[in-house]
């Protein structure tokens, strides 16, 4: 992909600051406005209520987007499925491999943070833990079982870290409790893990 | 016996195996390797824990080859 820009450290702190200036400018005029509203007409608190209820849903419709990208997309013919269990364990250890039964998800360490990785997309929790990035990225071939969609996008990221970010598209940045009220509740023990990976950096 | 193996809807595919001491078998595993290149697959062996390299020409030493296709974003 030439055309684009190679991700890299600096260019990850600037997308991710200016994915928190778009939330501030997408929230600030609701709040703001609710305040005045109240603070001329007390009577019109029922309509700053709906619109502080829109200063929440808009990063919360965000976050959803960004939850998106690891919604397990069905795990194909099951004998297909178990071989490619089989091959993704051999790449990834059983304790990664029994993350990823449950959870749909790959923790893997990486320069850029601590990814986890599902079937079509990947999350990146940055060093810290406190913010979390979502990227939409995958292997255009449907008819692959749900592992061995995982060990593509797996051994891409191994291959070339930031060059699987720079293919991949930011759905969502943020902090990582907002995407994980949207997450599927299976997922969320792998995020709390990546997190608590990504803090020890 | 390393082996080349191409994921696919069958989970993977075991599309050669050999030792680097059989030249007859690194061959049919090199014409191989390089008919699913054609086909657009990308090669990658693993380079230490975490690390993966994507390779042009078989290594004959490595235990694995895994031929993937290239990834797109969403």
């Amino acid at each position: 992909m030439h055309w684009r820009r190679r991700v890299d450290e600096r260019s990850l702190r600037k997308r991710k600051r200016l994915w928190t200036l778009t939330t501030v400018a997408h929230v600030v005029p609701f709040l703001t406005t609710a305040g005045v509203l109240v603070a001329i007409e007390p009577l019109a608190a029922a309509v700053s209520a709906i619109l502080v209820a829109k200063a929440w849903l808009i990063p919360a419709l965000y976050a959803r987007r960004g939850a998106n990208v690891v919604t397990r997309r069905g795990r194909g013919e099951e004998a297909a499925q178990r071989r490619a269990l089989g091959l993704l364990g051999d790449l990834v250890g059983h304790d990664a491999r029994d993350l990823v039964v449950r959870t749909g998800l790959v923790l893997e360490p990486g320069r850029l943070g601590t990814w986890l990785v599902g079937e079509a997309g990947a999350l990146l929790i940055r060093p810290g833990g406190r913010t979390v990035m979502c990227w939409c990225v995958r292997v255009p071939d449907p008819d692959l079982p749900a592992a061995d969609r995982i060990a593509h996008l797996l051994l891409a990221l191994r291959t070339d870290e930031e060059g699987f970010a720079t293919v991949a598209n930011l759905a969502f940045s943020g902090a990582p409790w907002r995407l994980g009220r949207k997450l599927d509740p299976a997922m969320r023990p792998a995020l709390s893990a990546a997190v608590q990976a990504a803090r020890l950096r | 016996m390393a082996r080349l193996v191409r994921m696919d809807h069958t989970g993977h595919t075991t599309l050669a195996e050999w030792t680097a001491s059989d030249q007859k078998a690194v061959d049919a595993a090199a014409a191989a390797f390089r008919t699913e290149l054609d086909k657009g697959y990308f090669a990658v062996v693993s380079a230490g824990p975490g690390q993966a390299e994507m390779v042009r020409e078989l290594p004959r030493g490595a235990e694995l080859v895994i031929m993937r296709r290239p990834i797109a974003g969403g």
